[in-house]
């Protein structure tokens, strides 16, 4: 498959060797360094056309009248559709992942800047661009809700008057945890802190857009819709339902996916737009969006203003953590999260410490904006619990003139007290927290930082040190608790062995780029003794592949894992019962040693998988019962979520005169249970901790007061670069999951959800000196500057 | 992917063929050079030229960096990293340098020209900040010939220059004057970002005196502003830490720099401080740096 020629001295490789868990390279990557990966856009199918989308250009209007002549005049022009062409076919408006509704094509109103307003479908992608200027759209413009907190005044314009009774931007409130008791620790406690802490709107920005062709064949009504999709089984169930199409008829396709984040989960009006194209014109229709129609309209993350509070001893004993939150949801409430969690996860806000009691109270408005609000690798919301704990466990460190690793060690739940009920009701299912943490210090070189940092301080420079410790709740979940639209989260998996030993893993979840190909062989070879080498994994095909919910909330390996582990060790047992008949002992007599059975107390008499596949499919018999073949299929229900679990450490050095943030050192340890393949773990932690940076010092979807999005491109947008970020140092340690067969936990988000806070306690602590306790993300050098003056200023 | 509308192409042969185009087909044609300006905002449809002649093939007449004994002359089509790369002009203008490490990324500089950046005229470009500091004249040719104008003639507000429909620039010449010395600091968002303030410098020494001194900055006003009000405050003076902050306080005041996503107008008045001082002071180290290496170098001759 690969040399290693080019590799570096002391290379070890190990492409093939790890029959099971083990540092492997990945199984993709050379059909993706030699851009041989086939992506939505470059399916290309016999007769297919193009469609754009018309967007609107003001944040909140009234649609006065659509004229579409001009542009179906054009010569290459198929079809114009509008909303009022939608309504005719019932789908002008599709619900949402979260129970509410959301416009496939505007007919009343235009809700955010961006909002899909008309389709044109075309003969090339040039000329359905060029047919949407000739679309002539009369609006009469409104005043948009921009600013959240004043979405619930009573003078603001009501942004959904199509919902029954609607008479202002409330969604929901939301609570959880005891307010009575929290406040009776609050009203007794030494030391309370309050910090008002902004986690801004950001954008997950995947390398690919999002897209899809769609391909409706009139004479059998079935649909083929490649599409980039983090969730194919319950698009293809969503479709059904939204369209009316029979679940049968519909076959979704994911192939190799440019990232997704989150961003990939819902479904948006342009996979429905192309669609309908496809249905209308008779000819498979292609959309992919360009890069500002994804930064405007696609699913946000974040978005959450809250007020923190925490209340402890003057010794340092953390007693409860209270916590306000105003969420902006947007035009329309897009939520991807299980049905009974509309804040998704965001009760883990407890973080990893032993509380008394613990409250919070949410309120989600409405506002002239994009919809989403679960996206870029947050774990359905432990993004934002987590920076809200970990900013005000620092806030009272700082209170307490404490060192924030002593106030944290201090208060960590204790290994004993696993599995941990939090005063918010979550089961964390284990845990060793300080050998994480000493990990991480060990690996910094915690105390020389920080004498360095005292010496530094005496000659006026600002160095600053940033802890941050996280425990994450993910692995959605068990289907008594959870479930998106009435479907369980359950995923399924299925194992075939072929008769001469070579086997196919079948998924239900999807990759966007973790790696599934290899890890889910790992995972396989580890339980059955097949080189991974030899076995194929099959996924993003609802044709090819048994029915589940997908891949977002680092619930892959949690849920998927386990199904792979667990389908594996099923054709395990059949092949026991083969290999009895084979070696003539009684099942009782075989042991097991990875890949073949033998005789206890006879080594010499054995029998291989490969040679059991092959009895399993040839001629000879079979012991009484068994039939041939040698493949299982099972539906994985996890019994609980998985909690991982990282110790991060940050340094950062702050030019005085420019108020530029430097990260000079990053230190990660993870602990996410059993490690099936290091490297790709590394790369995932990366991935994250690069995300960290982006979102802490430059990364945010920004309004003016007009509503428009000022984050429309990669130019306005900014996501870091090499150039940015430090030389990663990662650790782990390994505390395995009790409930998962291979005792694995999730860990694609672990580093997204942990670094941001670890980043933005060092840019604080190397402000120390200014007096500063607080400075909202994103850390760009003239909001440092604000903060250094004295003036942090929220960024919303 | 973003597409543009509809567009003619053509392919200049020559400097004369290409200005030949353009007095044919008039406003309704733009050059496109490097392409790093114009075809992202043709792809944003926020330019729709009907024609783009397209000027690559004229490096060969226009890509060049002639390093005289009183004048460097760079022809338009010098590539960012071009004008990087060249120890020459480094020697001379080492604010070329210092400008082009921090302008975009590798794939721009690959493509991107001089001729190109300041035909922009973004108020926030680097290279029209250096050309400003360093005092350089362009050179534009039309159907009728050449002229020479000033930068500051050159500029006649954001993404307007002096470059009529039937003409184009195609060489800066910047005059060369003895002990002197340059640099450019720049803060950004993030690498190759657009600044959110640059300041240039540029110092000449006669006798331990600055004989002269331009500062040039960038993003903090309508257009790339020289600072006269700088230069006179410097003249005749000791380089001294107190007079760069003086310098400093004086191009503060005489910005206009406004409130956006890059930062605060605050705060890039407190750039144009910091990064004048910073840039003044690394010309004056310059100078004197390069005083003792041929002191040293004389020495050993």
């Amino acid at each position: 498959m690969t040399t290693t020629d080019e590799r570096p001295a002391g290379f070890e490789n190990n492409d093939h060797k790890p029959v099971g868990h083990g540092r492997m390279l990945r199984k993709e990557d050379p059909r993706f360094i030699r851009g041989k990966g086939r992506y939505v856009d470059d399916v290309q199918l016999p007769g297919m056309l193009h469609c754009a989308i018309l967007r609107s250009p003001v944040a909140h209007a009234r649609i006065v009248s659509i004229d579409t002549s001009a542009a179906e005049a054009h010569p290459k022009v198929k079809a114009v559709v509008t909303g009022a062409t939608l309504t005719g076919l019932g789908l002008a408006w599709m619900p949402t992942l979260s129970g509410d509704v959301q416009a496939v094509l505007a007919t009343d109103k235009v809700r955010f800047q961006g909002q899909e307003v008309a389709f044109v479908v075309a003969e090339d992608r040039y000329a359905a661009r060029d047919a949407l200027e000739l679309i002539d759209v009369e609006y009469d413009v409104l005043d948009p809700v921009v600013d959240v907190r004043k979405a619930l005044d009573p003078s603001a314009p009501v942004i959904r008057d199509d919902l029954d009774g609607k008479r202002n931007n409330h969604i929901f409130d939301w609570e959880t945890g005891d307010e009575a008791a929290t406040e009776a620790v609050f009203a007794s406690a030494d030391v309370v802190v309050s910090e008002d802490i902004v986690y801004p709107r950001v954008h997950p920005a995947p390398m690919e857009t999002c897209g899809c062709v769609a391909d409706y064949d009139r004479i059998d009504s079935r649909l083929t819709l490649w599409s980039t999709s983090q969730a194919p089984h319950a698009h293809r169930t969503l479709y059904a339902i939204v369209a009316g199409l029979p679940e049968h008829k519909i076959r979704v396709i994911s192939p190799d996916i440019g990232g997704g984040f989150g961003g990939k989960v819902p479904i948006y009006p342009g996979y429905v737009c192309a669609i309908v194209g496809s249905i209308v014109t008779g000819k498979p229709v292609k959309w992919m969006e360009d890069r500002s129609e994804n930064l405007t309209s696609t699913g946000f993350a974040r978005d959450y203003i809250m007020r923190g509070e925490i209340a402890a001893t003057r010794d340092g004993r953390i007693l409860a953590v209270r916590t306000n939150v105003l969420a902006d949801h947007g035009a329309f409430n897009g939520v991807a999260a299980p049905v009974k969690y509309p804040a998704g996860f965001f009760g883990v806000f407890t973080g990893s410490y032993d509380l008394q009691a613990a409250y919070c109270k949410m309120t989600a408005v409405y506002t002239n904006k994009a919809p989403g609000g679960v996206a870029y690798a947050c774990s359905f919301r432990i993004t934002e619990a987590v920076y809200l704990v970990e900013r005000i466990v620092d806030c009272l460190a700082y209170e307490l003139k404490m060192d924030p690793v002593e106030l944290r060690i201090k208060n960590f739940i204790q290994p004993e007290q696993f599995p941990y009920r939090t005063k918010t009701g979550w089961l964390y299912d284990s845990g060793d927290y300080e050998p994480t943490m000493r990990k991480a210090l060990e690996i910094a070189g915690y105390d020389d930082l920080r004498k360095e940092q005292a010496e530094r301080r005496a000659r006026g420079e600002l160095m600053g040190i940033g802890v941050a410790f996280f425990t994450e709740a993910v692995g959605a979940g068990p289907r008594k608790d959870m479930d998106i639209l009435g479907l369980g989260m359950a995923d399924g998996c299925e194992l075939r062995v072929h008769p001469t030993g070579k086997a196919v893993v079948r998924l239900s979840v999807q990759s966007q780029g973790q790696g599934h190909e290899t890890t889910f062989a790992q995972i396989v070879a580890e339980e059955i003794g097949i080189p991974p080498a030899d076995i194929d994994v099959v996924h993003g095909d609802t044709d090819q592949t048994p029915f589940g919910l997908g891949t977002y909330g680092s619930r892959s390996t949690p849920v998927s894992g386990a199904a792979a582990a667990l389908v594996a060790r099923k054709v395990r047992d059949k092949a026991r019962i083969i290999a009895s008949g084979m070696l003539e002992v009684s099942v009782a007599d075989l042991e097991w040693v990875k890949g073949a059975f033998h005789v206890k107390g006879d080594p010499e008499k054995s029998v291989t998988i490969q040679d059991i596949a092959m009895r399993a499919h040839g001629a000879g018999d079979l012991p009484e019962g068994i039939e041939g073949g040698l493949e299982a299929q099972i539906c994985y229900n996890p019994e609980n979520l998985t909690y991982p679990h990282g110790a991060y450490i940050c340094v950062v050095d702050i030019d005085p005169g420019t108020a530029q943030v430097k990260v000079r050192r990053f230190v990660a340890v993870d602990d996410c249970g059993t490690r099936i393949n290091p490297m790709i773990i590394e790369g995932q932690v990366h991935r994250g901790l690069t995300d960290g940076v982006g979102m802490a010092l430059m990364e945010m979807i920004a309004f003016d007061e007009d509503g428009n999005c000022l984050g429309g491109s990669l130019m306005d947008y900014l996501i870091p670069t090499a150039l940015e970020v430090p030389d990663w140092e990662t650790g782990f340690t390994v505390t395995p999951s009790p409930h998962h067969p291979i005792g694995a936990k999730g860990v694609g988000e672990s580093a997204t959800v942990g670094s941001p806070p670890a980043i933005v306690n060092a840019v604080v602590d190397a402000l120390k000196p200014f007096g500063i306790r607080h400075a909202d993300m994103p850390l760009t050098p003239s909001r440092v500057w604000d903060a250094m003056r004295g003036v942090p200023r929220p960024p919303v | 992917m973003q597409v543009p509308a509809p567009v003619e192409y053509e392919r200049a042969t020559s400097v004369d063929h290409a200005i030949g185009l353009l007095e044919r087909l008039g406003g309704s044609a733009r050059l496109v050079a490097g392409g790093h300006s114009l075809l992202p905002m043709m792809k944003l449809r926020l330019a729709s030229p009907e024609y783009l002649i397209d000027i690559n093939d004229l490096h060969g007449e226009l890509g060049y960096i002639r390093v005289e004994p009183d004048e460097v002359r760079i022809g338009a089509m010098t590539r960012h990293r071009e004008l990087l790369e060249s120890g020459e002009l480094a020697e001379v203008f080492p604010i070329f340098r210092d400008a082009e490490r921090v302008i975009a990324d590798p794939v721009v500089r690959n493509r991107g020209t001089l001729g190109g950046s300041l035909c922009q005229a973004d108020p926030s470009e680097d290279l029209s900040a250096v050309c400003t500091t360093l005092g350089a004249n362009c050179v534009i040719r039309g159907g009728s010939g050449e002229r020479v104008v000033t930068m500051e003639e050159f500029y006649r507000g954001p993404y307007e220059t002096a470059v009529e429909d039937a003409e184009m620039l195609v060489e800066i010449r910047i005059p060369v004057r003895p002990s002197g010395s340059s640099a450019y600091e720049k803060v950004e968002r993030r690498a190759g970002d657009w600044a959110i303030v640059s300041a240039g410098a540029a110092v000449w020494l006669d006798g331990g005196l600055i004989a002269d001194a331009r500062v040039g900055l960038a993003a903090v006003g309508p257009n790339t502003a020289g600072l006269p009000a700088v230069s006179d405050a410097l003249r005749g003076r000791e380089p001294s830490e107190e007079l760069y902050k003086q310098a400093g306080a004086l191009a503060a005041e005489n910005c206009s720099p406004v409130t956006d996503m890059r930062g605060s107008a605050e705060y890039k008045r407190h750039l144009a401080e910091e990064l004048t001082r910073r840039a003044l002071r690394r010309s004056v180290v310059r100078i004197n740096e390069r005083g003792w290496h041929a002191g040293i170098h004389d020495r050993q001759r």
